[in-house]
């Protein structure tokens, strides 16, 4: 058995086919802080600087999660899972002109769970 | 006193050189209303065309306006903030239908506050002065502060027209053009300030494009026309804004947010007065204007020993607080600002129980009636846990609060100081050592001492850590948005015999 860290919806990965189609390649990188943050950004793959601080988290739909390091210590007990609803974040993610925002559902790790993460 | 919803033209345009101009492609989105979930207004989807638009009237404004003196900018500042308090009521009523904060707080704080901060920055920019100093008998060093040129600042949905304040009022004072995004959430006040001021600013000074992040912010951020960016928001963004201005080698400001603690020592308890009481509207001041506020006071730390009887306290006036209506005067808490705010804060009341935190109260969505039945209302939420918990650590932005008990004051400071934040915090106590040494310890740009919540013109606000940095609401400010040229003036007639 192999669990991973972060897992998405149906609904959520259609946008994300669309957005692909639309930007090329994507990423998506958890945000912190302020306003629309607390929520996975989507990026330009090239856009955004990525180093040994973020940590890849899993892939969903074919797109890398991250997450900064510092922020994944925090969260690195719950489950993850990409969802989306209609919304309008004033960042920089890419969903946001369409009228949807991604966010993430969370949920515990089971101790069986814990054992067996993948990343 | 019940205040009325304001009057909205169906579709806005772009302010640029002075004038409203429709957006290049054509395309316009819908604004909508976090307080009943109805249609606003039209706003400009602009992209990178209508950014450079804008790019181009600030540069042909750049040079005129640089060289206005001190005395004009002042005056015209002046000016700005009389216009706003002479129409207070249609501002305060307009952030509070784009929001959906209540009109209490619109009226009492956010535009008294912008009038303030033009005056503060009116005056600052008159008393500010270059130096001279004398390095040898011979040479004489001049510092003289400069405009930067055309500045680009991205703001907030929070305090839709105080965020523009911020930004706009020193840059303006120190004689820099702008091209403003206002949030996307909450374009409205902003273009009415434009509207209200456009014959008092020369055309091209102060440009507003309105848009998303992804089509017209980021071509503002990584313009290699402007010469600085200023943001509010959330890290990820923050630092994608960061590294577009690094290809352009500009220099940035950012205001990152934060997870600030509100720490109450034991002798607040000591007497049951005045100052008790204003402790316990000091621990409830999470809920203003709905827990919106980079600097929300999101964790509780309460001495031990005091525990039981001041949460009881804090509960007590958390459920007196008067939900619903935004445009009653009575009404202390309004909406969220929009639906994916209102559902992430659902869920991380969901992750927080899940974690174990006990839900002291609140917990769950506020169903407002009549009108607003289809807002974005959230009850007041205690949830007591500890301080690794995702909800002590995340910011929520919704009206919750994490609460933990600590047993001394090392523990305090430990406590306050795990996060990744340090843009707020707040002591509470009646001990004359305790009021000095711990807000030194904690590592946050501004710790209120038996306040919270205050944002006068006149005092530095920023943060450290993770929160960013840059120091807002005060002189400070100028240095951000001016270069400092030096002169280096030699005296002697003879030469230094190198050559």
């Amino acid at each position: 058995m192999q669990v991973d860290r972060v897992s998405i919806t149906n609904k959520a990965s259609k946008l994300v086919e669309e957005l692909k189609n639309r930007h090329g390649d994507v990423i998506f990188h958890q945000s912190g802080g302020c306003c629309d943050g607390s929520a996975p950004m989507l990026l330009p793959k090239d856009d955004f600087y990525l180093d040994e601080s973020d940590i890849h988290m899993g892939n969903v739909a074919g797109v890398d999660f991250y997450m900064n390091q510092a922020q994944y210590e925090y969260w690195k007990h719950t489950h993850l899972t990409v969802d989306v609803i209609k919304g309008r974040g004033s960042s920089f993610s890419l969903e946001i002109p369409e009228g949807y925002r991604f966010k993430i559902d969370s949920r515990l790790f089971t101790e069986e769970e814990q054992k067996h993460l993948s990343t | 006193m019940s205040h009325s919803k304001p009057k909205f033209q169906e579709k806005y345009g772009n302010f640029i050189g002075g004038e409203f101009v429709p957006p290049k492609n054509g395309e316009y989105f819908d604004n909508t209303s976090p307080t009943d979930g109805k249609f606003i207004a039209k706003y400009p989807r602009s992209n990178k065309d209508d950014v450079n638009a804008a790019i181009d009237a600030a540069k042909a404004a750049e040079n005129e306006w640089s060289k206005t003196s001190a005395t004009e900018r002042s005056m015209i500042l002046n000016k700005i903030a009389d216009i706003i308090e002479e129409n207070l009521d249609e501002f305060a009523a307009m952030d509070t239908y784009d929001n959906g904060k209540p009109i209490r707080e619109t009226t009492m704080a956010d535009t008294p506050l912008a009038v303030d901060h033009f005056r503060y920055f009116a005056g600052a920019i008159r008393a500010q002065e270059g130096s001279a100093s004398e390095l040898n008998t011979n040479s004489v060093s001049l510092i003289i502060k400069e405009p930067l040129g055309v500045v680009a600042q991205i703001v907030p949905w929070n305090f839709p027209l105080l965020m523009f304040t911020w930004k706009v009022a020193p840059a303006l004072a120190a004689g820099n053009c702008i091209v403003i995004k206002p949030a996307e959430q909450t374009p409205s006040s902003v273009s009415l300030f434009a509207e209200k001021v456009k014959d008092v600013l020369p055309a091209g000074v102060l440009n507003i494009v309105h848009g998303f992040g992804p089509e017209a912010g980021k071509p503002l951020a990584s313009s290699p026309r402007v010469d600085k960016v200023a943001f509010t928001g959330e890290t990820t963004t923050g630092q994608m804004i960061m590294q577009y201005a690094s290809k352009n080698l500009n220099p940035v400001t950012m205001e990152l947010g934060g997870k600030s603690p509100n720490i109450f020592f034991n002798s607040v308890m000591d007497q049951d007065d005045a100052f008790l009481d204003k402790c316990l509207e000091g621990a409830v001041m999470f809920a203003l204007n709905q827990g919106e506020v980079c600097t929300c006071p999101s964790r509780m730390l309460i001495q031990e020993d005091i525990y039981e009887e001041f949460i009881e306290k804090v509960i007590a006036r958390t459920e007196s607080i008067v939900q619903g209506d935004p445009y009653d005067m009575k009404t202390q808490l309004g909406a969220q600002a929009s639906e994916d705010q209102f559902d992430k804060i659902l869920s991380y009341i969901k992750t927080g129980k899940e974690e174990g935190a006990e839900v002291l109260t609140g917990g769950e969505q506020f169903q407002a009636s009549g009108d607003y039945k289809d807002g974005f209302y959230v009850k007041p939420t205690i949830l007591k846990g500890h301080n690794k918990m995702r909800v002590f650590q995340e910011e929520i932005f919704g009206p919750v609060v994490s609460v933990c008990t600590f047993k001394d004051e090392a523990e305090a400071i430990e406590i306050a100081n795990d996060t990744l934040y340090g843009l707020g915090a707040g002591v509470w106590t009646r001990d004359g050592h305790q009021l000095y040494q711990i807000p030194r310890a904690i590592k946050a740009g501004r710790v209120w001492v038996n306040c919270y919540h205050d944002y006068p013109a006149h005092a530095p606000f920023g943060g450290y850590k993770m929160s960013g940095f840059g120091r807002e609401n005060h002189l400070m400010m100028l240095d951000h948005y001016q270069q400092s040229k030096n002169m280096l003036i030699s005296y002697d007639k003879n030469k230094l015999g190198f050559f």
